[in-house]
C-alpha cells in the first residue's frame, strides 16, 4: 500500500509589494495597536491574485493561494508554470527557507532541498573539504558523507583534484561537484528548482537518470521544478500546473498535464498580435506588434511545411525620433523547450535600420528543415548588447510533415526533428 | 486515524520552541562552519596566523603610549603591558562574537535563501571560531604573564578565581552572541541599526574597564559603571590573574542573569526572524 508522505493543505503566502523602509515601521505600530486591542491584523486579508501585467491595487500580493495536494512514496511530481506563477514559492515553502502565510505543510522522513548546486561552498577551500562542508548544510551527517566520499567523488569526475581548492574548478566542474554531493543525500524526500540547466548535454542526463534513479529504486519522492519539459516527460510519473499562485491544472499524469499546459500557452499567442503581451523585457523603445508566420506572405496564413519556404513576417514601432540600426533575432524551440536554432539579421550581415513609427521585417527560411511538430519562437530586438524588446514564447506555430528530399517519401515521425541535406554515394 | 508526521510547517509556531534538539542533529554542520572560518581566514596571507598576535601587540602598545604614559592612567599597580593585554584578548572575544553574530542574516542570505538548516548554527559557530581566536590570544597573554610572574618584581597575586576563567568566558561568549542575535534580527528590517553597531562597539570599550581599572572610579559614576555586566566579567578576569581589580559575588551574578536572559530573548527573536526573513532583506 502506497503512502503518503507529503501533504499540503490551504497554503497560502501573501508578499509585500514595494520597497520595505519608510512605512514599516508605522505599518507595524498599526498592526501591533490593531492586535492588542483584539482586532484583526489589518494588512493580513488584503491581496489579490498575482496578476503581473496588471498593476497592482494593493500593497500586498498572494503569491500562492490555497493550494492543495498529496504526494505518495515514490512519486515524481513535476510542477510547471509560467515565470512568477508561484513555483518557487512553493519550493521555498515546503524546504522551510520561509513560512507560510496559512495553511499547513505536513512531512514524514527527511526533507532536503536543491534549490541551487554547490549552496555555501567555499573558493578557498578544497573539493574535499567542500564536500563535507556542502554535505553538512544539506543535512548529512560526517559519517554519512564519509561513507560515499568516494562515490560522490566518482560522481563528480574530480578524483584528480580533490585537494585542489575549488577555486581552480572551471565552473562546469563546480556545478558537477555541487550536483554528486545532493545526489548521495538520502532524504525522503528531495525537492530540485530548475538547477540542471546549467551543466553540459551530458551531465545533465546523468543528473536525471541519477534522479530517476533515487525515486525508483530509492522510494524516494521528488518534487520537481523546470521549464524544460523534455525533462519533465523524461522523470515526472505526475504534474500539476500553477497559473498566477493557484493550482490551475490539479495533480495528474504527466503526458495530460503537459498538454493541457501546452494548449493553455497555445491559444494565448494564436491571434497575431503583441498587443497583449506585458510580459517583456528591454529598454521599450522598439516594441513589437505584431506577426505572421507562413509559406507564402501574399498567401492566407497556412501550417508550415517540411521542404517549402517559412517565412516569419514581424511588425514593430520605433518610438525614437531618428533612424537606429538593430538587429532582430527569432528562435526556434520544440514545444519542449529544446531550442533548435537561432536566426538573428546579425548572422548574416543584413542589420535593419528602424525607421520612426512602423516598420516591417521578414525573415525567410527558404527550405524548411524541420519535421512535423509544434514548435514556438522568442522574438528580440536589439542594438548591440543593448536589448529594446524581447518577447518570449511569443510565437507558436506547427509545421506539417512535406516532401524536403523532393523524393515523394514522408519520413517516419520517430524520426525527430530536423532535417539536413545530405549526400550519398556508392563506394 | 492519527497519522504521524516528522515535519509540520505551520505559519505560526510556538515562540518559545528554542529548537535545541535540532541544532544538536546538525552539530557536524557547526564544526565544518568554524573549519571553514578558521581555514580560509588568512589563505594567501604571508604572515598567516601570526595576525592573531598582531592585533593585540599593537592595541597594548598604543595603549601604553596614550593611556600609560600621556594620559596616565593608573593600571592598579600592576604591570602596563599585563593590565592591557588581559583587557584587549578578554574585550576582543567579545568583540568577535558580537561583530560576527550581528550582521548573520546580512551576509548569508544568499545560503539562507537557497537551503534550510537551524539558522542559530551559523552565529554559535562564529562563537567557537572566535573562541579558538582567543585561546591564541590568550597564550600570547599567558607567555607575558609568565614573563612577569617569574621576574617577580611586580605585586601579581593569582588566586582560586583562576578557576572562573572558563566561567568568564563563557559569560562574554553569551553577551556576545545575545547581542548579535538581537541586532542581526532588528536589522533585516531596519538597517539604521548597522550604522549604531560600528560606532557603538567603539564607544562600550570606553565604558567597560579595560583601560582603567573599576577602582579608579568613584560615587555615581561607579553606580552607573556596575550596571555594565562587561565591567564585571573584565575586572574578573583581571582579578583572577593578576589580583587586582573588583570581583564581587553580586556582580557575578548580575553579570550571569543579565547573560542568561539576553540569551535567550536573542534566541527568541531570532527564531522568529528567521521563519521569514527572507521576504524582507
Amino acid at each position: 500500500m502506497s503512502k503518503v508522505v507529503l501533504s499540503i493543505e490551504n497554503l497560502s503566502k501573501q508578499y509585500r509589494l514595494g520597497e520595505i523602509g519608510t512605512g514599516t515601521l508605522s505599518h507595524d505600530l498599526k498592526r501591533w495597536w490593531a492586535l492588542a486591542r483584539g482586532k484583526e491584523d489589518p494588512y493580513s486579508l488584503v491581496g489579490q491574485v498575482n496578476d503581473r501585467t496588471k498593476k497592482a491595487e494593493s500593497d500586498f500580493v498572494w503569491a500562492l493561494r490555497d493550494i492543495n495536494f498529496e504526494l505518495e512514496q515514490g512519486e515524481v511530481l513535476g510542477i510547471i508554470g509560467k515565470n512568477g506563477a508561484g513555483k518557487s514559492t512553493l519550493l521555498k515553502l515546503v524546504s522551510r527557507i520561509t513560512s507560510p502565510t496559512s495553511g499547513i505543510i505536513k512531512a514524514k522522513g527527511r526533507v532536503a532541498s536543491l534549490l541551487e548546486v554547490g549552496t555555501g561552498m567555499h573558493p578557498e577551500m578544497t573539493a574535499r573539504e567542500n564536500i563535507y562542508l556542502n554535505g553538512a548544510i544539506m543535512g548529512m551527517t560526517r559519517r554519512e558523507i564519509s561513507k560515499k566520499f568516494d562515490e560522490i567523488v566518482d560522481f563528480a569526475g574530480c578524483a584528480l583534484y580533490v585537494d585542489t581548492p575549488v577555486k581552480r574548478y572551471s565552473s562546469g566542474m563546480r556545478v558537477r561537484l555541487g550536483f554528486a554531493v545532493a545526489a548521495f543525500l538520502e532524504p525522503e524526500i528531495l525537492i530540485i528548482d530548475e538547477v540542471l540547466a546549467v551543466g553540459d548535454m551530458e551531465f545533465q542526463k546523468k543528473a536525471i537518470d541519477k534522479i530517476k534513479e533515487v525515486s525508483k529504486t530509492g522510494g524516494r519522492t521528488v518534487l520537481f521544478v523546470s521549464h524544460n519539459m523534455a525533462s519533465i516527460q523524461h522523470l515526472c510519473t505526475s504534474c500539476l500546473v500553477l497559473e498566477n499562485g493557484s493550482i490551475k491544472i490539479p495533480k495528474s499524469p504527466t503526458h495530460l498535464a503537459v498538454e493541457a499546459y501546452l494548449k493553455g500557452e497555445k491559444d494565448k499567442v494564436a491571434d497575431g498580435t503583441f498587443a497583449q503581451r506585458t510580459d517583456r523585457e528591454g529598454d521599450q523603445l522598439l516594441q513589437f506588434q505584431s506577426y505572421k508566420v507562413s509559406i507564402d506572405p501574399n498567401q492566407p496564413t497556412q501550417a508550415l511545411q517540411s521542404g517549402k519556404p517559412a517565412c516569419f513576417q514581424l511588425t514593430y514601432k520605433s518610438n525614437l525620433d531618428a533612424p537606429k540600426q538593430v538587429d532582430v533575432a527569432i528562435t526556434i524551440s520544440t514545444i519542449t523547450g529544446q531550442l533548435v536554432t537561432v536566426m538573428s539579421t546579425a548572422y548574416i550581415n543584413r542589420s535593419l535600420i528602424a525607421q520612426p513609427g512602423e516598420n516591417k521585417v521578414m525573415i525567410k527560411i527558404p527550405r524548411l528543415p524541420l519535421m512535423e511538430g509544434e514548435f514556438f519562437s522568442n522574438v528580440i530586438v536589439r542594438s548591440g548588447v543593448i536589448i529594446h524588446d524581447w518577447i518570449k514564447e511569443a510565437i507558436f506555430f506547427e509545421v506539417e510533415n512535406g516532401d524536403f528530399y523532393g523524393t515523394g517519401k514522408i519520413i517516419e515521425n520517430s524520426h525527430k526533428s530536423i532535417l539536413f541535406d545530405y549526400l550519398a554515394e556508392q563506394l | 486515524m492519527k497519522e504521524k508526521w516528522d515535519l509540520i510547517i505551520k505559519p505560526d509556531q510556538s515562540l518559545f520552541d528554542l529548537k535545541l534538539k535540532e541544532i544538536w542533529q546538525y552539530r557536524d554542520l557547526l564544526t565544518m562552519f568554524v573549519k571553514r572560518d578558521i581555514v580560509t581566514i588568512y589563505k594567501q596571507t604571508i604572515l598567516g596566523p601570526i595576525w592573531f598576535f598582531v592585533q593585540p601587540i599593537m592595541t597594548m602598545l598604543v595603549y601604553i603610549v596614550v593611556f600609560g604614559r600621556i594620559a596616565e592612567i593608573p593600571t592598579d599597580g600592576m604591570p602596563q603591558a599585563l593590565f592591557y593585554l588581559a583587557g584587549i584578548i578578554i574585550w576582543n572575544y567579545f568583540q568577535e562574537c558580537f561583530m560576527k553574530t550581528s550582521d548573520t542574516f546580512a551576509t548569508n542570505q544568499d545560503m539562507f535563501g537557497k537551503v534550510y538548516f537551524p539558522r542559530l548554527i551559523m552565529p554559535l559557530s562564529k562563537v567557537v571560531s572566535g573562541l579558538i581566536k582567543f585561546v591564541i590570544q590568550f597564550a600570547l597573554f599567558f607567555a607575558v604573564y609568565l614573563y612577569f610572574l617569574i621576574e617577580g618584581t611586580s605585586p601579581i597575586a593569582p588566586n582560586m578565581m583562576l578557576l572562573l576563567v572558563p566561567y568568564f568566558v563563557l559569560l562574554m561568549a553569551g553577551l556576545g552572541l545575545g547581542f548579535g542575535v538581537i541586532f542581526t534580527s532588528w536589522t533585516t528590517k531596519y538597517r539604521d541599526l548597522k550604522f549604531l553597531i560600528q560606532f557603538g562597539v567603539q564607544l562600550l570599550l570606553y565604558a567597560t574597564p579595560i583601560i582603567y581599572p573599576m577602582s579608579l572610579l568613584e560615587g555615581k559614576m561607579k553606580q552607573i559603571m556596575l550596571l555594565n555586566p562587561l565591567a564585571h566579567i573584565v575586572e574578573g578576569f583581571k582579578y583572577a590573574f593578576l589580583g587586582a581589580g573588583e570581583l564581587t559575588t553580586y556582580g557575578l551574578a548580575y553579570a550571569t542573569v543579565f547573560t542568561i536572559v539576553v540569551v535567550v530573548i536573542g534566541i527568541l527573536i531570532f527564531n522568529k526572524t528567521e521563519r521569514s526573513f527572507v521576504d524582507t532583506i
